[in-house]
């Protein structure tokens, strides 16, 4: 075995297979990238699937788009925005070495993306007991009631994937956040804190085109 | 001449026991691990494929029953698609070899790689579950409505197997791009990079971004099944024809993520026992990226009879012969490359020479299938068949199996009898052709794909294929052997046996397992064997 | 229509042949000529040249052009039926081919088809798709459940031809398999009149209707709740929602399966959904029967709307079309 450290003084976060920090800290970047782009396309297919029937049956979509709730919708929009804010600081806080602020800006972050997924349990709570939900005695009045089965599929699938990605977030921010707490960055090296914040980042941009896509397409009525 | 010492330390005997082979994280031993894994399912799949032509050995339907033989076709494909070819080189030789061409000691996230194992693992028991609990029946394209509301088969855990390995895919092309954009050694600049390496990243675009399409589509036939969400029935106002987009945004390119690996495994080979560099270098690479950018656009020409538009169908078509170009351009490059240079048949070599005869003649029957009027009256029948074998078993089982002859003395520091292989490569060659090309003259006579039980006028050429398919097994079970047998008894390889260019020649065989000492610095391009001094 | 097709597919198999030949001769070639000779030996240095490479990407999109244009040429025609056709309805099931023609008279697994004469096949599914698919006609077209598609031949030849499903069905794909007769016009006829006595299809339409009470709301009068259906086929229907869309098969279907959908302007979303209540075939009944009310309908005919309607069209009946017109309907294939 050859143990290659190259010349660089030693490292603690360096892996073996890379020459140095710099070279290291743009292969996570880019992988970050690249799996976003990943993820952009795993939407894409439901996206699509959205808004094929959203141009096939305008009408149906309208009407049971306007049973959302609007004002829960944008509170959470809010929401999410407010926690990119804090994640964004998060990341400044870590490049510029402050361990009390970043680990306060992760923890405001968690608390926001919990309380977006609270709002959400709401609304779903809502869609519940309204029979909105298809396969649980789903029932709607509108135009041609049975493609509201449809939009509201569509709706579950992708603010369910969202919320999936949402709580996956939450778990990513903890490990951030022990890291954190022991210590582990530093104004050299915090790369997972900023690919963290790529991730988070991303979820929030699918949810500004979920929330006018399902909630505003048709509130103009 | 290198000594030929077998080297005292190496990947394979760094270290010892189970432990050390489920859990490393050598891009090597992960390499390893997946050719182990997806010689099963080939083996597999291949059993399937033989039942498949026995029972159409003859025209009423009596070696199996109907349900039986369109679950063997159906796993036949899934296995073969999902579980041998879409993995095969990336996975195997793309483990390797990459981060040894480019000059580094791994992958970018070798634990990531790991994962992928293990997810691809996961997957394909997964869907060996769904197989050995009684199969699935809908055929790998699994089209909608006929998986989410007709089939009474284990669509449900087949397609969660599948939904699973795509992630594995993923994460494998996802470490190539990263470490081809970031981990090249001193001196090799992008037109300095092989071209296996070339064909690793346009295969890698492609499974990330193709992928996951595949993955959510798959995983809505899921949950159309347990929860009715009516995205693809029409009771609900849903469109299956939707899903057949969906699936072939996914597997049409997916087709270029089996076949693109095997060329760049086609131009080392090439360039290796030609000893000379490949004509148009640039145009080799560049078609690689045309090809999976194109690839993209082309999926509609699978639905030309499905109802499409006439204007849809037309734009499909005339994208799907500007994705034959580049295909094009490769082969007459290859060509070329073989002009004043100093050609030796090896077997790798002889694969290669398979692959271009094989691939050319898949790639021309894709023009028939491209082209409007011919397509509607081929569509769907031994003509499709045919076409996608020589494409995908003429072209990219060919190129693996160069590949495998190629580096196997690399990876195992063994050589095979050289004989054998090449008979094995005439077998297989001659075999495969007796086996497909009376299947394009079925599927032109009508003969529909997936038909268990078939009108008597159709014999005579099925009696060929099938003669021809066991032709074919004995030419893939003659390298299972002599290959098996070289890991104790085969000749020692030494660094260099073919005489080639490329770092991954440079350094021990095996390798050991940071790969190199020091970085290497490059200091010349690709194949530049006619400048070598010796 | 086989003639053309086999022509186009002629050609390609010599190009492909051709380029075989040239590509299989030029490896052969310098496969011998530049074999390795001694061990040491390596290729000699050529200088890449750019006008080849131009070339053989030129040569190639030029010739794949050429053969799109001639494969778009003919995909155009099967697309496009002739003004005169005589139609048939078709409905694939698992696993059996169900055919309706006009005059009332029902076939599983074969259609009897007149020699010379353009035949126009709307079809549709009742659970999964299928595929209609009759080599000789060097034809397919997918029928897919909830949508109907058409294609159209003209069998120039009598005899018995196979008909496969093409679209893979489920158990028994590979038996659902039929024949298609093409019969000489007057053996055709004599055909036609052995069929039972249901009457016509928009006869068994008409019962439908008022079996299923829709004429208690459409009624001729336009004093139901429901529009009058009288001269509605292929005419431009103005919706509440302001849109106007033309009353076509599709259009039919879906206002008796989903009437909520596209209520026609000044009416009331009062009618139930028939989803589940009536058949495929009846559907096609029923649609017929609407095809078959002409009169005074409010709106303006859309004359010339694919898939509609052509002025003048007739309803084949039983009783034979004059030979000169059947001529004159036979554009040579």
């Amino acid at each position: 075995m050859h143990d290659d450290k190259t010349a660089s003084p030693y490292e603690p976060a360096l892996k073996h297979h890379f020459d140095d920090l710099g070279q290291q800290h743009e292969a996570a970047m880019l992988g970050m990238w690249l799996f976003l782009g990943t993820e952009l396309l795993f939407f894409g297919g439901l996206f699509t699937a959205y808004m094929l029937y959203r141009v096939w049956y305008p009408e149906t979509f309208g009407a049971a788009s306007r049973t959302l709730d609007i004002t829960l919708g944008a509170v959470n929009t809010m929401v999410l925005i407010t926690s990119s804010l804090t994640m964004a600081l998060a990341v400044h806080a870590a490049a510029t070495d402050e361990r009390r602020k970043l680990m306060a800006f992760l923890a405001a972050t968690m608390v926001l993306g919990a309380v977006f997924l609270g709002i959400k349990g709401i609304e779903y709570h809502h869609k519940f007991v309204e029979h909105h939900i298809p396969g649980f005695g789903f029932q709607f009045e509108g135009p041609a009631p049975e493609r509201a089965n449809l939009f509201f599929s569509l709706y579950f699938a992708m603010t369910g994937l969202h919320a999936l990605h949402m709580i996956i977030g939450l778990g990513i921010m903890t490990v951030m956040l022990i890291m954190a707490w022991r210590g582990r960055f530093s104004a050299r090296w915090h790369t997972p804190i900023e690919i963290s914040g790529l991730y988070w980042h991303f979820v929030d941009i699918v949810w500004i085109f979920l929330f006018p896509l399902l909630y505003l397409v048709d509130r103009h009525r | 001449m290198d000594t030929l010492a077998f080297p005292r330390t190496h990947y394979l005997n760094a270290e010892y026991g189970l432990k050390s082979w489920l859990l490393t994280t050598d891009h090597k031993r992960i390499g390893l691990l997946f050719l182990g894994a997806i010689s099963l399912f080939f083996i597999l799949g291949g059993i399937f494929a033989g039942l498949i032509r026995l029972e159409l050995l003859t025209p009423p339907g009596d070696l199996v029953s109907d349900d039986t033989y369109n679950k063997l076709f159906t796993m036949h494909g899934i296995v073969m698609v999902f579980m041998f070819l879409i993995p095969s080189i990336p996975a195997v030789m793309g483990n390797f070899f990459v981060p040894i061409m480019i000059g580094a000691r791994d992958l970018a996230f070798p634990r990531l790689n790991l994962l992928s194992w293990y997810i691809f693992m996961t997957g394909g028991l997964f869907t060996l579950y769904a197989i050995v609990t009684g199969g699935v029946d809908t055929g790998w394209t699994f089209y909608t409505p006929f998986s989410t509301l007709s089939s009474h088969s284990n669509v449900m855990t087949a397609a969660i197997g599948i939904f699973i390995i795509g992630f594995s895919s993923i994460l494998t092309g996802l470490n190539f791009i990263v470490t081809i954009h970031t981990m090249r050694a001193p001196g090799m600049t992008w037109f300095r990079m092989p071209l296996f390496l070339w064909a690793m990243y346009a295969t890698s675009l492609i499974n990330v971004l193709a992928t996951p399409v595949l993955a959510i589509t798959i995983f809505a036939v899921a949950l159309e099944r347990a929860l009715h969400m009516g995205i693809f029935d029409p009771a609900y106002g849903g469109d299956p024809v939707l899903f057949q987009h969906l699936f072939w945004f996914y597997s049409h390119p997916a087709v270029y993520i089996m076949i693109l690996p095997a060329m760049g495994v086609v131009s080392e080979v090439i360039a290796a026992f030609s000893r000379k560099s490949i004509f148009g270098y640039k145009f080799v690479a560049f078609s690689s990226l045309a090809i999976a950018v194109f690839g993209f656009l082309v999926w509609g020409h699978h639905m030309f009879v499905a109802g499409m538009s006439v204007y849809g169908a037309m734009i499909f078509s005339v994208l799907s012969f500007l994705v034959a170009v580049p295909s094009a351009v490769k082969v007459f490059n290859w060509t070329a490359t073989l002009y004043k240079g100093s050609i030796s048949y090896q077997t790798p070599m002889l694969y290669a020479l398979g692959f271009i005869g094989l691939f050319t003649i898949g790639g021309l029957t894709g023009l028939f299938l491209a082209s409007l009027g011919v397509d509607v009256h081929v569509t769907d029948t031994y003509f499709v068949v045919a076409h996608f074998h020589y494409i995908m078993v003429g072209g990219a089982i060919m190129g693996y199996l160069g590949g495998l002859h190629y580096w196997w003395p690399k990876m195992t520091g063994r050589m095979y009898p050289d004989m054998w292989g090449r008979v094995a490569a005439v077998v297989t060659f001659l075999g495969f052709n007796l086996t497909f090309f009376p299947q394009f003259v079925l599927g032109y006579m009508g003969m529909p794909r997936r038909y268990h039980a078939y009108p008597p006028e159709f014999q005579a050429l099925n009696v060929l294929s099938t003669a021809g398919a066991s032709i074919m097994g004995i030419g893939y079970l003659i390298p299972a052997i002599y290959l098996l047998w070289s890991l104790k008894y085969g000749a020692i390889a030494g660094n260099n046996p073919w005489g080639a260019k490329g770092l991954e020649w440079e350094i021990p065989s095996p390798p050991p397992t940071f790969n190199f000492d020091k970085t290497p610095v490059v200091t010349e391009p690709a194949y530049a064997y006619e400048t070598r001094e010796k | 229509m086989a003639g053309k097709v086999d022509a186009l597919y002629f050609f390609l198999v010599a190009v492909s042949a051709f380029f075989v030949i040239v590509i299989a001769a030029f490896v052969i070639y310098f496969g011998i000529r530049y074999r390795r000779r001694a061990h040491g030996e390596v290729g000699m240095k050529v200088v890449p040249s750019l006008a080849l490479e131009i070339a053989w990407t030129i040569i190639p999109l030029g010739l794949g052009l050429v053969m799109f244009a001639w494969g778009a040429q003919i995909y155009f025609n099967q697309t496009r039926p002739p003004a005169e056709t005589l139609d048939i309805y078709v409905v694939g099931k698992q696993w059996m081919w169900k055919f309706q023609h006009l005059d009332g008279r029902r076939e599983i697994n074969e259609l009897h088809v007149p020699v010379g004469r353009a035949v126009r096949l709307t079809g549709t599914s009742e659970d999964v798709i299928h595929s209609f698919f009759v080599p000789a006609f060097r034809l397919k077209a997918d029928v897919i459940p909830g949508r109907y598609t058409t294609l159209w031949f003209n069998a120039t030849k009598a005899g018995r031809y196979h008909l496969f499903c093409a679209e893979y069905c489920g158990t028994k794909h590979s038996g659902m398999v039929g024949t298609v007769v093409v019969m000489e016009p007057n053996e055709y006829q004599a055909w036609l009149a052995g069929g039972g006595g249901e009457g016509s299809l928009a006869s068994q339409g008409q019962k439908l209707f008022q079996d299923l009470a829709c004429i208690t709301c459409h009624r001729a009068d336009g004093q139901g709740r429901g529009p009058a259906l009288e001269g509605v086929f292929g005419s431009r229907v103005s919706l509440n929602s302001g849109q106007v869309v033309v009353a076509d098969e599709a259009y039919l279907r879906e206002s008796i399966l989903s009437p909520s959908a596209k209520i026609a302007a000044g009416f009331q979303p009062l009618m139930p959904t028939f989803q589940g209540l009536v058949s495929e075939e009846q559907l096609l009944a029923l649609i017929e029967y609407v095809k078959s009310l002409k009169g005074l309908a409010p709106s303006q005919p859309a004359a010339d709307t694919p898939g509609g309607p052509a002025p003048g069209r007739t309803t084949p009946a039983r009783g034979p079309q004059s030979p000169s017109e059947r001529q004159r309907q036979n554009p040579k294939k």
